[in-house]
């Protein structure tokens, strides 16, 4: 049986990890390379690393961050953030991502799913969604969560399915960083809309929470704060999700 | 020296990167003597079935592929690269694949998510054989690798153990078979350079001593 996957996510800022409230407020968390290492030996099923300022500058630090720790990771590496175009997926992918996540330029461009699933394979094509409850509707944010879309997220999943999405990475913009437990009723929209893989970002302080994520039908948990808080390592959270039922990599 | 096939159509950083942590030297080759003569090749896949099809043909390697099987050189095939062993794909009606054995590739159905993305666990068969007590004579070959949790990253998947080969078993939307052996030929459904420790050992285990 396919196992529940736990995925810490680094965000990266300028060869940092960083961490903040609602994409605000970003404060040191320490070194990609050293994370990731730290994190796989704890039991990580996979990483993200998520460029959160995406400069053009800082694009070309994420290619070196990507190529260090793709040499020592022996597990799967997404890189998401500022990826414009194929053949910036392609730069990532070629430095030793595995996957790449795609965000506002996917709306803006939706054929760009097209080309990263023909070009790559639907297996290396994620597409993040940023969303959060306006007016009754899970409404679709892009630009780190700046601009808001006239998109509903659960459309905009099953949209990216036809095209050629391998994964959708959904982060509630209410929940990120709020410590109160994923978005269950976004989650529920989406993994309704699509039957692709969903993992679910913004908002875990707990074991429940992920318990939680799980039961509405999320294939893996993004987590960062609980982790790189030093709270709890991804084992103690495995064992904790084991007892609760949830299968995961042992 | 390895020698990975590039089709350029796969995404094989993370492959030769697991080749680098083992020390071991590789290079991408496109050329069919090399194909014949080195000591290990390697056939990724990461990406489109005829795609990967169309490459090899272009590049004229079909022949040194098969060839190199039927001489039972040692030759690791990874994910697509095991489909392409097959007749055909439902991914691409019509394509040829390699034909080494005689089936088609199926897609999982749509009572699971597809692609299968993550971590399953892999199982010999001969393991299974050996814990219920069977002794045929008739056994599976050695087991290149214990039972283990593997990184799968396939929407496409074979469902018969081909005659004459070892195989492991994976359940997503019931059984399938996520690798298979013969010789020191191994195919993998699964990312052994995604899988953790157990994935770099199968690795190292198929270079120091490919189960002759």
């Amino acid at each position: 049986m396919l196992k529940s996957r736990i995925i810490p996510c680094l965000d990266v800022n300028d060869g940092r990890v960083v961490k903040g409230v609602k994409f605000q407020n970003l404060r040191d968390a320490g070194d990609p390379v050293e994370l990731s290492f730290h994190y796989e030996a704890q039991g990580a099923d996979e990483l993200v690393l998520l460029d959160v300022t995406a400069t053009r500058q800082d694009r070309i630090a994420m290619l070196e961050t990507v190529e260090k720790v793709r040499t020592k990771l022996r597990i799967p590496l997404t890189v998401g953030g500022g990826i414009a175009s194929i053949e910036d997926a392609g730069r990532l992918l070629n430095a030793g991502a595995d996957k790449v996540s795609i965000n506002s330029a996917a709306v803006r461009n939706p054929q760009l799913i097209n080309d990263m699933s023909a070009r790559f394979g639907a297996q290396c094509t994620v597409v993040a969604i940023d969303a959060k409850m306006t007016n009754g509707v899970f409404q679709v944010l892009t630009r780190s969560g700046t601009t808001a879309e006239t998109l509903d997220a659960a459309a905009w999943a099953a949209e990216s399915q036809r095209r050629g999405a391998g994964e959708i990475l959904l982060t509630s913009f209410d929940r990120d960083g709020t410590r109160s437990g994923y978005d269950l009723p976004m989650l529920t929209a989406v993994t309704t809309a699509c039957s692709l893989p969903v993992i679910a970002s913004g908002g875990a302080d707990s074991v429940a929470h992920m318990v939680e994520a799980f039961e509405h039908g999320a294939h893996a948990v993004l987590a960062a704060s609980i982790f790189h808080d030093g709270n709890m390592t991804v084992g103690e959270v495995k064992t904790q999700l084991a007892a609760a039922g949830i299968l995961v990599r042992s | 020296m390895i020698q990975i096939i590039n089709t350029g159509v796969a995404n094989i950083r993370s492959l030769e990167a697991a080749f680098d942590r083992l020390q071991q030297p590789w290079q991408l080759t496109e050329d069919a003597n090399q194909i014949a003569s080195a000591t290990h090749v390697v056939l990724p896949g990461v990406g489109a079935f005829s795609a990967a099809a169309e490459a090899i043909d272009r590049l004229g390697l079909r022949e040194a592929v098969i060839e190199r099987i039927a001489r039972d050189k040692p030759l690791l095939c990874i994910c697509l690269g095991m489909q392409l062993l097959a007749e055909s794909s439902e991914e691409a009606p019509g394509v040829a694949g390699l034909s080494v054995i005689p089936h088609q590739i199926k897609r999982f159905s749509n009572t699971v998510a597809v692609p299968q993305l993550g971590w399953n666990e892999v199982r010999p068969r001969s393991a299974n054989a050996a814990s219920s007590g069977s002794s045929s004579s008739n056994a599976n070959p050695p087991t290149p690798f214990v039972t283990g949790e593997a990184y799968f990253a396939n929407s496409f998947r074979l469902t018969e153990c081909p005659d004459g080969w070892g195989c492991a078993e994976t359940e997503y939307d019931g059984p399938f078979i996520s690798s298979i052996w013969r010789g020191r030929v191994l195919a993998c459904q699964f990312h052994p350079e995604l899988s953790g420790a157990w994935g770099q050992q199968l690795l190292a285990n198929w270079i120091g001593n490919p189960h002759a």
